[in-house]
């Protein structure tokens, strides 16, 4: 008995301690001389955290929270003056000239396939009969006599957003066969299957073939799959990842986006499979 | 004496607390479901959950029921052939294997059961999908899912049916040697009914893991929302759902996600109701 006894009493005062240390933490935060807090694209977020990191190193008593809710999440905040910077993961649109926008980085989607595949480049509209079920076997665009396994992602990401928008499709439009979350996860399904055909990050995937996995990313209408023609501006598939602001920013908003856009930042954009805004 | 009472006292109180907390958490998960997912529920008819189109929450259409019933075809059918190979493993550890090699059999299983849900997953990402694409594509399916919901309940049936069994008191079992029942007929006639209970609960802890199971059926199901018609129709569960897509829902796309956790919660809900159930009708 005894012994249980003692086992909760020690119990009991680790919480308290760990209690103590938690509330004093907090105290501590709220001391700090100045905070800063993002909203916004889930594709930005980590990207953004890693640089909000390295800011927080160079600048003692400065705390920047960073959290993420989606675009649109980002624009709300940043309009209802809950935030002073905001994340968006696409272009602004004309509803939304009221803000101000700064590029940080580009994004690119490129639609990949099985190494084993002999389709080398799509069209828009090949892609998008594909995609809405008008085109069911390889054979329609050129490869060999097998059925198509269409890879889309979930609702609510921005890269179906975006590849939706360029497609000129509905979700409801498409007929998928797989549904994926992440980026690593369509790889690994378009890896296991040779008849498959999904999009994901052209960094991440330009990343993954380099290393040797058996995927190929497609010419789209021509222009190759490549981070440097994202960089260019010619790939057709790609979008800008902004920081938003409602008026000019001001203060340490403006020092965060002036770090966050400068060349101190490229490794970690690169890191993140993202093309630097500013690279001359 | 007197010190032990005391001590017995104030231990039967802290457990008391612990209870009430643990059963309290059940009821504040509950209640935040309600909260979170109130907006959609208080403004759209239940109904828009069962005759909706499709489930589209960003284009406002919320149907349901392909997801529970994917999450019912997946946990039924791993159940279905999860309790003939476990009640078999549970068996041969207990009343057919020489000791050694019972030892061994059963450190082999409480090592499956300890492999996290997302390494069954990865495997069957990159292995078991692939054969079944070769078989018939996409590979992502019903069948997958079964079978990775398969591999990671039979350790929980196959442990407690063992538990189960090796409670049965030895009486009993030489009691019915001594009637001159056969191995089987003993098996079938004493150990199995007097571990019944035993077997049962392994089964519903199961059945609650594979209706609950997220990242690893998410990983090789496919997760289209569909009715199934073959077993090698990808489908999507209640859980994968959610996995999928809050990370990225906002206003009503997140509020509809909360009921399809409701929906789960109801669903498990339902499953304890029912084992109640038949526990009353026998004692009764």
């Amino acid at each position: 008995m005894s012994r249980s006894l003692r086992f909760l009493l020690a119990n009991l005062l680790f919480f308290a301690i760990a209690i103590g240390c938690a509330s004093q933490l907090q105290a501590q935060s709220k001391s700090a001389s100045q905070r800063l807090v993002l909203t916004g694209s889930s594709t930005l977020a980590p990207l953004v955290g890693e640089i909000a990191r390295r800011f927080e190193s160079q600048h003692p008593g400065v705390r920047i929270d960073v959290q993420t809710g989606g675009s649109s999440r980002g624009i709300h905040d940043v309009r209802k003056g809950i935030v002073a910077i905001g994340m968006v993961s696409r272009a602004l649109k004309p509803d939304e000239a009221d803000l101000h926008a700064f590029v940080i980085a580009q994004d690119g989607v490129g639609i990949i396939v099985h190494a084993d595949n002999p389709v080398r480049a799509l069209s828009r509209e090949q892609i998008a009969d594909i995609y809405s079920g008008r085109i069911t076997r390889w054979s329609g665009v050129g490869g060999t006599n097998t059925r198509i396994t269409v890879v889309n992602k979930a609702e609510g990401r921005s890269t179906l957003e975006l590849f939706l928008g360029y497609l000129q499709l509905r979700n409801s439009e498409i007929k998928p066969h797989v549904i994926i979350g992440d980026n690593a996860q369509g790889i690994k399904t378009v890896l296991g299957n040779p008849q498959a055909i999904g999009y994901v990050s052209i960094g991440a995937a330009e990343f993954e073939a380099r290393r040797g996995a058996r995927i190929r990313l497609l010419f789209l209408d021509g222009v190759e799959a490549s981070v440097e023609n994202v960089r260019l501006g010619i790939f057709p598939l790609a979008r800008p990842l902004n920081l938003i602001t409602s008026g000019e920013p001001q203060g340490l908003a403006r020092q965060f986006i002036e770090f966050a856009s400068s060349p101190q930042v490229q490794d970690l954009v690169r890191a993140q499979y993202f093309v630097p805004a500013n690279t001359d | 004496m007197f010190r032990l009472i005391l001590t017995d006292k104030l231990l039967i109180g802290i457990l008391r607390v612990g209870a009430m907390l643990a059963a309290l958490v059940v009821l504040l998960i509950l209640i935040f479901l309600l909260h979170e997912s109130w907006p959609v529920l208080s403004s759209l008819p239940i109904t828009r959950f069962i005759n909706d189109v499709s489930w589209h929450p960003l284009e406002n259409t919320y149907n349901l029921m392909p997801m529970l019933s994917g999450t019912v075809w997946t946990s039924s059918g791993a159940l279905l052939l999860a309790i003939p190979l476990s009640l078999a493993s549970a068996l041969f550890i207990v009343f057919y294997a020489p000791l050694h090699l019972a030892t061994a059999y059963k450190r082999l299983i409480e090592l499956l059961s300890g492999i996290p849900s997302v390494v069954f997953g990865f495997w069957g990402l990159t292995t078991l999908v692939p054969l079944i694409n070769q078989w018939n594509p996409p590979g992502a399916s019903l069948l997958a899912g079964i079978l990775v919901l398969t591999m990671m309940i039979l350790p929980t049936v196959t442990l407690t049916s063992y538990t189960a069994l090796a409670a049965v008191p030895d009486e009993l079992l030489r009691n019915a040697a001594a009637l001159g029942l056969s191995r089987w007929g003993m098996i079938k006639g004493v150990a199995l009914p007097a571990a019944k209970t035993g077997i049962t609960t392994g089964i519903i802890l199961a059945a609650a893991r594979a209706l609950g199971e997220t990242m690893a059926v998410l990983m090789v199901a496919g997760n289209v929302v569909q009715y199934p018609e073959t077993l090698f129709d990808p489908v999507r569960t209640l859980a994968a759902n959610i996995a999928l897509e809050t990370a990225y829902a906002m206003g009503d796309h997140r509020a509809v996600l909360f009921v399809s956790g409701l929906l789960l919660m109801l669903l498990i809900m339902a499953l304890s109701g029912l084992v109640e159930l038949l526990e009353k009708q026998r004692h009764a």
